[in-house]
């Protein structure tokens, strides 16, 4: 943990090196969610309402997917990035040294740039937390938490995969972008409104309605049962296989020289 | 002429060869396809009466639009003419007998066409067969077909000749990254890539499309399902020339004074 913090401010130290762009960029991912959220504010004020959800629910969901989203990238980048840390040797690096690989890897890349997100997501978080009328008591704002929690493991989990098929391939394999950008331009609407077969999908294959969508039913009190509120729970353990594929993927790893 | 005939030629030949990754991009686009039409058909269903277009033209202009995502996104850059600046080696471009401009345009307008040529056809097919009002229906009319061939041509240009600024910004910046992601999540949604322009409040969309974006993909994936026809199409196709006109008018201008007091970096 010491380690990290380190590693942590010499990220932070490095990027703030070049303000210029860091400033850019940072604007620039609020500026690409801002548009995710002008999308959402047209369709609504055209349609005002969608199987039964409304703005102000969906705009709740938006910030609770986009904030796990900005937050899982931040720190899980450097698995986004595999692919070249493989092409250029540098995990052959990695391999040598005496820490563990995933922690390595996770270290080598903190992208504070991605904090656009997640101004944007606070900001919408707090106009839908005080539009949506609910009443937030201790058992909803801990739903709340364990969304975050496990909408944070879950994406993470996600661009382990994506790395960890790297091994596989040596090249990035664009497909898992349907979950990891899918899941947050499509979750920003509850997942229910893609019908019953992607529900099923996203609940059973990857799991994204897990935190998204069953204990947000219960945080919108449309059911009361205590099991929606603790499907995020379930929703975590998504990490395990995850890190399994991973684990047979550097088993299996070849160096590709130079 | 010739050289950027053969120039263009190599290039697309590169770009043929990535057919893995082409496939693996099939699918990614068609599953994309098919999420932002459920997510259309929620909010159809919802309220149909305040839709803006025909669901079938909908559902022609997404799996157009996937099909054809390499022509018309933005965010295609190619990512050596950045370095070829970054670093320095412009200079080896510069002493070339061939104008840099011509010559980078022709080489990004080669690359998305090979990327499209591999990706469209399948998405295509399958998208044909889909049923119905799910599919790509048949375009509205010959003359609307050819129309959008045109169209599409030019909107190809259009963002080649957008991009062609973000590169010259380069020159400047020395780092791509901001300029690139600020532009990207612009032009994304006065494009009509998020969401088709219709879909805008009328009063903001009437000002967003006379914009140059507008004349990217908008204009050509509307013209083919017939929601833009007649007079209105034509005009739309007038208004694309004169931003190409425009943008290619002003890249020049601002290339030919980057170089001139350009300052190639490293030895």
């Amino acid at each position: 943990m010491r380690l990290y913090l380190k590693y942590f401010a010499i990220h932070l130290k490095s990027q703030l090196q070049y303000r210029t762009s860091f400033i850019l960029t940072t604007l620039g991912q609020f500026l690409i969610s801002f548009s995710a959220f002008l999308t959402i504010y047209f369709m609504f004020s055209r349609f005002h309402t969608v199987e039964g959800f409304s703005y102000s629910e969906v705009l709740l969901c938006f910030a609770i997917v986009l904030t796990a989203f900005a937050v899982a990238e931040c720190f899980a980048r450097g698995f986004d990035t595999f692919a070249a840390m493989i092409g250029n040797g540098e995990f052959d690096r990695i391999m040598v040294r005496p820490k563990n690989e995933i922690f390595q890897v996770l270290a080598s890349k903190i992208e504070f740039s991605r904090a656009g997100r997640f101004v944007q997501a606070l900001i919408i978080f707090i106009y839908a937390i005080s539009a949506s009328g609910i009443y937030w008591s201790m058992d909803k704002f801990l739903t709340l938490l364990l969304m975050m929690i496990s909408g944070v493991v879950i994406f993470s989990g996600l661009f382990i995969i994506y790395a960890g098929l790297c091994f596989f391939t040596t090249e990035g394999l664009e497909f898992i972008n349907i979950f990891t950008d899918g899941g947050r331009e499509f979750g920003m609407y509850p997942l229910s409104i893609y019908g019953k077969e992607v529900l099923r999908f996203y609940t059973y294959v990857i799991p994204l309605a897990l935190f998204q969508y069953y204990p947000f039913l219960y945080l919108t009190g449309r059911v009361q049962s205590f099991l929606y509120m603790l499907a995020p729970l379930p929703g975590i353990l998504f990490i395990v296989p995850c890190l399994v594929f991973w684990k047979i993927g550097v088993r299996r790893y070849k160096s590709i020289g130079s | 002429m010739k050289k950027y005939k053969s120039f263009l030629r190599i290039r697309f030949i590169n770009g043929l060869q990535y057919r893995a990754a082409a496939y693996a991009g099939v699918a990614t686009q068609f599953a994309w396809g098919f999420m932002e039409l459920l997510m259309f058909r929620a909010f159809y269903k919802a309220d149909p009466s305040a839709f803006p277009m025909e669901f079938s033209q909908l559902s022609s202009y997404i799996w157009l639009q996937q099909a054809f995502l390499a022509l018309f996104m933005t965010w295609f850059f190619e990512n050596d003419i950045f370095e070829a600046i970054a670093r320095g080696n412009v200079a080896y471009e510069l002493v070339r007998p061939m104008n840099l401009y011509n010559m980078w345009f022709v080489k990004n307008v080669a690359s998305r066409l090979s990327r499209a040529a591999l990706r469209c056809m399948p998405i295509l097919l399958v998208a044909f067969h889909l049923p119905r009002p799910y599919n790509i229906s048949l375009p509205d009319s010959p003359a609307s077909f050819l129309a959008f061939l045109v169209s599409m041509a030019l909107g190809t240009f259009v963002v080649v000749a957008f991009c062609m600024l973000v590169y010259i910004t380069t020159f400047y910046t020395l780092s791509p990254l901001g300029v690139k992601i600020i532009s990207i999540s612009l032009v994304d949604f006065l494009s009509g890539s998020l969401i088709p322009l219709p879909f805008l409040p009328d009063g903001i969309r009437s000002v967003v499309e006379l914009l140059p974006f507008a004349s990217i993909q908008n204009v050509p994936l509307r013209i083919y399902s017939g929601n833009i026809a007649g007079y209105e199409a034509a005009l739309s196709i007038v208004l694309q020339i004169f931003w190409l006109l425009f943008l290619i008018a002003l890249g020049r201008l601002t290339l030919a004074r980057a170089l001139k007091k350009v300052v190639v970096q490293g030895g």
